[in-house]
């Protein structure tokens, strides 16, 4: 009953992470063992690694709409938002403005780089007449997320880039993409955006690889934060993550094969979840409406449930979710997010993340939908002490 | 029965888990989170809850990490702050045990639907087999008995709790520690209050209050005579019955704080038999049980690891057989019979 390994599990975590798809796992197999070779060498086998790795960054190029050549692989997403911020303030000073509800790999660098922030609307959109009273000559660098990692809102990242384009023509345009692979195509943000995060785990690819795209526009104005050895044109150093990388561009290529279908058949699914949560627990809301956010994100806010004690309670019963974020110790910290759209810390401690994949099965929202109201129910009963 | 266990990271509560495992209870361990600020101490900084954890996986149990750091702030901290600031001295310890471990952990507990939980404090719950009287007694090893600070818990909390380590001695909580190959078998045992790193007390206690409430100057006033000695710059640092700070009289006989009075900010010194008392006032009085009659004698302890003194329960509070150092007001006041803990007051 507790440790839930025999129980039958719902996997309702993707946009922590995604299982990795059979074809990248396979795809990536041989670069552990055959062809483990360091592609910068210059003998047979390494060409044979060069050649494998030059073909990931083709596909994945092909696959996400934009150069080979603008894809620098980094070590996920976090690097890769680290990349853009600290890159480009070296390069192109100037200030930096971010949306307030970035993921902690931009916020925190932007912190430290002294971005100001730009405010978000009750429902997570990036508010532009804000953006726009902060835009001005000296801006070097905007960053708004595509899809926000919590309640899965899109943001208006067309608009965003016009309004930069029209005040700051000076400015870059990043985005961290990491939430927002496995919904659509980022070719249009490749043809608009200047810098572009992205995370293989998120798609059914390998931990420990993402990339940051880097648009010829940008190039002159973001230098390495890592150095060494040159790799990558020489924005990011280190012997490159061979199988990582080949992984990725096969599970980038997979996901983008399934992702009309898989849209249709995940966001029916939340839907169904959603709608059976919201029914069984009056009060229940959603910060976003749903045709503006991703088809995986069922994000719930259950007032007078303490989101921490309900995911103890929801694992016991086989129901893996998420909620906030966690600090180093493990324990979860009121959701920023939530805050910044201006709820009270009382609200941002009771949302709970369910995050949906194409991967996911009916039979597991059929679990939740049994399991979750049972839960809530428990825990909002008046406890009974007694002696 | 389902068990969960406050893991800190300590050797105690990791031999509390090991024992709860091994009686075959169902066990989950939860860490709770509580200060978030700088200190050295042995709680919840992140190698704690990484000690923690790695003991519940060596027990093969599940580990969870609760965050009540705005609970703690509140509830510990900001009571901790409020009474230097009206010139009590506060037990921190004693309002975590009664606000957050018997608490917020033990209510999530129940709704969790956990039976009971378990923590590693030196001390026993005896529940009667017959009668279903739930006891408080003191641990087995007297040098680190811990009843004082849970005796402001009543059979409600207690008869929810188990303290499986209370029968131990501290030396053989190390040994099956070591036995049981637990990491946390020789980390050195945790200072008395968590928030206030123990290097240089004095200096990080001034620190700390001093970012919280204001610290006023007074003067320092003899009782006997009414005159002068000097200035001091924060009363609100200093405890009823303290020495330390305090230049001796002219014949060299020390002298104490008597009592410190924040609307003349003036702090009264006098001689030890100044400090002498028969009453004390309580307030916030607890039972473990039924009330105790009038007149009960009983073995009086006014502060974590003092020596109990006989004293007579009266309506007020208690009254010493024979004349007492002064009780801090703020204190706890655990009253006992024998070893058994009967209830508890704070002093005014």
């Amino acid at each position: 009953m507790i440790s839930g390994t025999k129980t039958p599990r719902a996997y309702l975590d993707n946009a922590a992470t995604t299982p990795m798809s059979d074809e990248a796992i396979r795809a990536m197999a041989p670069f552990w063992s055959e062809q483990f070779a360091n592609p910068s060498s210059s003998h047979a086998q390494a060409r044979a690694a060069r050649r494998a790795l030059d073909d990931a960054r083709d596909d994945l190029a092909e696959t996400l709409g934009c150069h080979p050549e603008e894809i620098v692989f980094t070590s996920g997403g976090t690097e890769a938002d680290n990349l853009a911020i600290f890159g480009v303030a070296r390069a192109h000073p100037g200030e930096v403005l971010v949306s307030s509800i970035e993921h902690s790999a931009v916020l925190e660098p932007a912190r430290e780089v002294g971005a100001r922030f730009i405010p978000v609307s009750r429902d997570g959109a990036i508010d532009l007449q804000a953006l726009d009273a902060l835009l001005g000559p000296s801006t070097s660098l905007v960053s708004v997320m595509t899809v926000n990692n919590e309640i899965g809102v899109i943001e208006p990242i067309d608009a965003v880039v016009e309004h930069v384009r029209d005040n700051a023509p000076d400015a870059l345009v990043h985005t961290d993409a990491v939430q927002a692979v496995a919904w659509f195509d980022l070719a249009d943000l490749a043809s608009s955006c200047d810098l572009i995060s992205v995370s293989a785990h998120k798609f059914g690819g390998p931990k420990g690889v993402g990339a940051l795209i880097v648009r010829e526009r940008a190039r002159a104005l973001i230098s390495a934060t890592h150095v060494g050895g040159g790799q990558e044109r020489g924005l990011r150093a280190g012997t490159e993550n061979v199988a990582g990388i080949v992984a990725t561009a096969c599970a980038a290529r997979h996901c983008k094969e399934l992702r009309v279908e898989a849209g249709k058949n995940t966001g029916a699914l939340r839907d169904e979840l959603v709608d059976g949560l919201m029914a069984a627990y009056p009060g229940a809301f959603e910060c976003a409406p749903r045709e503006r956010r991703v088809a995986g994100s069922a994000h719930l806010v259950f007032p007078g449930i303490q989101a921490e004690e309900m995911l103890i309670a929801l694992d016991q019963c086989g129901v893996s979710c998420s909620a906030g974020s966690a600090c180093a110790s493990g324990a979860l910290e009121p959701s920023h997010v939530l805050i910044a759209l201006g709820y009270s810390p009382a609200i941002a401690r009771s949302a709970v993340r369910f995050s949906l994949a194409a991967s996911t099965t009916q039979g597991e929202i059929d679990l939740a939908l049994s399991v979750v109201p049972k839960v809530l129910a428990g825990l909002s009963a008046p406890l009974e002490m007694g002696d | 029965m389902r068990v969960l266990v406050a893991m800190s990271g300590g050797v105690d509560s990791s031999v509390a888990a090991a024992l709860c495992v091994e009686q075959g209870h169902e066990v989950v361990g939860a860490t709770m989170k509580l200060w978030g600020g700088d200190s050295d101490s042995g709680c919840c900084s992140v190698s704690d809850v990484i000690d923690a954890r790695r003991v519940a996986d060596h027990l093969g149990i599940d580990h969870h990490v609760f965050n009540f750091t705005e609970d703690f702030d509140r509830s510990v901290i900001g009571h901790y702050a409020r009474a230097h600031a009206q010139g009590r001295t506060p037990n921190p310890c004693v309002e975590c045990n009664r606000h957050l471990k018997f608490g917020l952990f033990l209510e999530r507990a129940l709704r969790l639907g956990f039976d009971v939980v378990a923590t590693g404090h030196h001390a026993r719950v005896e529940i009667d087999g017959m009668t279903n009287q739930v006891s408080l007694r003191r641990g087995a090893d007297a040098a680190k008995d811990q009843s004082y600070v849970l005796s402001v818990l009543t059979a409600r909390e207690l008869s929810k709790i188990l303290l499986p380590i209370g029968s131990l001695t501290k030396d053989e909580v190390r040994a099956r520690a070591a036995a049981l190959g637990l990491r946390t078998a020789v980390k050195p045992d945790s200072q008395d209050v968590c928030f206030v790193s123990s290097r240089d007390r004095e200096h990080n206690r001034r620190a700390f209050l001093q970012e919280r409430i204001v610290l006023h100057p007074g003067d320092v006033v003899d009782h006997a005579s009414g005159r002068n000695l000097g200035a001091i710059d924060a009363i609100e640092l200093l405890t009823v019955g303290q020495r330390r700070g305090l230049k001796p009289s002219g014949d060299g006989t020390p002298r104490y704080v008597l009592r410190v009075d924040l609307r003349s900010a003036q702090v009264i010194v006098g001689s030890l038999e100044d400090l002498l008392v028969e009453d004390v006032v309580l307030t916030e009085r607890t039972w473990v049980d039924d009330p105790v009659p009038l007149g009960t004698l009983s073995l009086v302890q006014t502060s974590a690891h003092g020596r109990p003194r006989e004293a007579r329960i009266t309506r007020e509070g208690i009254s010493f057989l024979k004349p007492e150092r002064v009780v801090a007001p703020g204190q706890v006041v655990a009253c006992y019979r024998g070893d058994v803990v009967l209830g508890s007051g704070i002093a005014c």
